[in-house]
């Protein structure tokens, strides 16, 4: 279990993220939705350490991050941010094997060939392993990173709005497969997503932002109601059941 | 072709230019002009490898391939030393006549400047780099407008000196430096080489570093420290020159497909070699001693450093 203590994050004077208190069970897919600037991706930033934060803690199994060494904190816990420039050349398998830097840095052994093969596999990209990046479509980048988070192996994965950018298609893939991870491989998936729908019908628990601070946080069957989502979002928004997937018609509401 | 054929390639290049270098018209002079040359190549390899290295550590640490490491100013912090000396003390004094003193006493102030530099800036947290490069090229500037005020007032005579240490040559390294050099040199890169996949790994930015459980910060700063430390011990050896980086760092990347630094930064020690022992060579044999290698190094320099430019905004 991941346990957000009381995090602060102040830019300048302004509190971006402001006494957020927050539990993610192991194996659910934990949805943090809210409108723009509501802090939610400053909030994944800190619980992955790629920000500090000002004030508060967040316990890992009950560890706390800060007394985690990066290398053993990068074994248990992935994060995959929405832009990932960099100036280099890659092939998809060069790029899945930096996945298991935490474990060989750099210098993979059999154990580690083969889970770079099982995570190119798990995402279809056998036949282009060797294809570079920049050559890619949207839609297979993002499945190669998701490979390489896959081949961290990490008991935690967490995703800052995984679906940027990508057409309905391809978002649609990329939120099976998350679900796969969490129900074959048993992983513990947190993510940022922009689209309430996505987050109706792939999430177990849905945590809602605004302002920096926590609105609502629940099962995705309290949270996707009119009422709440009026609350978070300040819009009147119906709910349309339709074969178990409850769909918020925001369009013209 | 494999890097490791090309890598074969430019290896025979480099020998096969100190090789012409050392021997090429010696008549017999084994003990007066060959240990004379091997002082120079010996200088040429050294530089070489430290600029080089310097670069692509400095490249990769800023995610940027056209600066080089001077951007942090310590050419001109080199500079406005050599003529604050000349100018206090006179070029008859002990800290400008004796080379070895000269020597220390740079690296010493380099070194000191980039580390108070670098620990006054990175304990106020969370700065970014470019921060640091941007007080870097203040810093330049602020170094050179003082020589250039101290230059303009000087005797004409000292000026001179002070202009022959404007330049980057290798036509009068004192021995004793140069085995010096060697000694600083190999124990920076011993202890940096380890660090090369930890590299690799940065160059995928600076989020998936930090995801793949690379000390980022850490890292950085004492990749920083190391870049200046081996530019100063070059720009000591042989004056102003790091441009000449920017160059040797790119054809690396462009030659080579790996993204390794390991691979990387043996080719651009490599390149470093043939480009300085066969620059110098035509310097020597074609232009009889009509130019430096460091006016030649510039022009070409900079010709590449357009053409870097063109094609980073095509590409865009």
């Amino acid at each position: 279990m991941i346990q957000v203590r009381e995090l602060t994050k102040l830019y300048g004077k302004k509190q971006v993220v402001e006494n957020v208190s927050v539990d993610i069970q192991r194996g659910q897919i934990t949805s943090f939705i809210g409108p723009n600037g509501a802090g939610k991706s400053t909030l994944l930033s800190m619980v992955s350490r790629l920000l500090d934060a000002d004030t508060g803690e967040v316990l890992i199994d009950s560890t706390n991050t800060k007394k985690l060494k990066s290398n053993d904190f990068s074994k248990r816990v992935s994060i995959l941010k929405q832009s990932n420039y960099m100036n280099v050349r890659l092939t998809i398998r060069e790029l899945v094997s930096f996945g298991r830097f935490p474990y060989s840095k750099g210098r993979l052994n059999d154990e580690d060939e083969k889970m770079v093969d099982q995570s190119i596999d798990y995402m279809d990209l056998k036949e282009m392993e060797n294809s570079y990046l920049d050559e890619l479509s949207g839609g297979q980048r993002q499945r190669a990173f998701i490979a390489m988070v896959i081949a961290q192996d990490t008991d935690y994965i967490l995703l800052d709005e995984p679906l940027n950018n990508l057409d309905m298609k391809h978002s649609v893939q990329i939120m099976k497969i998350l679900r796969r991870l969490v129900d074959e491989l048993g992983k513990t998936v947190v993510i940022v997503l922009h689209d309430i729908n996505f987050a109706s019908v792939y999430s177990d628990r849905i945590v809602a932002l605004k302002n920096g601070r926590v609105v609502k946080d629940g099962t995705t069957e309290e949270i996707i109601q009119s009422a709440a989502l009026k609350e978070i979002y300040d819009m009147d928004i119906p709910i349309q059941q339709m074969d178990n997937c409850r769909i918020c018609v925001y369009f013209n509401s | 072709m494999r890097d490791l054929h090309k890598m074969l390639i430019l290896v025979g290049l480099a020998l096969a230019a100190c090789g012409v270098y050392l021997f090429q018209d010696l008549n017999g002079s084994f003990d007066y002009a060959l240990p004379r040359r091997g002082v120079k190549v010996f200088a040429m390899v050294l530089t070489g490898v430290a600029i080089a290295y310097a670069t692509v550590v400095f490249q990769t640490i800023s995610h940027n391939r056209i600066l080089t490491p001077s951007i942090m100013g310590l050419d001109s912090l080199y500079m406005m030393l050599q003529t604050l000396l000349i100018f206090f003390l006179g070029s008859d004094h002990i800290t400008i006549v004796n080379k070895q003193v000269n020597f220390l006493l740079s690296i010493a102030v380099m070194v000191v400047f980039a580390l108070l530099f670098y620990q006054l800036l990175f304990k106020k947290n969370e700065r970014p780099i470019y921060f640091l490069l941007l007080v870097g090229i203040i810093c330049g500037t602020f170094f050179g407008s003082i020589s250039t005020f101290l230059q303009v007032l000087i005797d004409p005579n000292e000026f001179s000196i002070i202009q022959d240490r404007m330049f980057a040559s290798f036509n009068n390294v004192n021995e004793d430096l140069v085995w010096t050099s060697l000694v600083f040199i190999t124990l920076l890169i011993a202890f940096a080489w380890k660090q090369n996949s930890s590299l690799d790994v940065l160059t995928l930015g600076r989020d998936t570093a930090i995801n793949l459980g690379v000390n980022y910060d850490a890292l950085v700063k004492q990749m920083l420290v190391l870049s200046a430390v081996l530019i100063a011990i070059a720009t000591a050896l042989v004056g102003p020159i790091t441009f000449f980086g920017l160059i040797v760092a790119n054809l690396s990347y462009q030659f080579f497909t790996s993204y390794k630094h390991s691979v990387l930064l043996t080719g651009s020690i490599v390149i470093s070699v043939v480009a300085l022992v066969g620059g110098q060579w035509v310097v020597e044999r074609i232009f009889t001693f009509n130019t430096t290698l460091s006016v030649i190094i510039n022009f070409i320099g900079g010709v590449y450093f357009i053409y870097l430019l063109l094609k980073e905004s095509r590409s865009k």
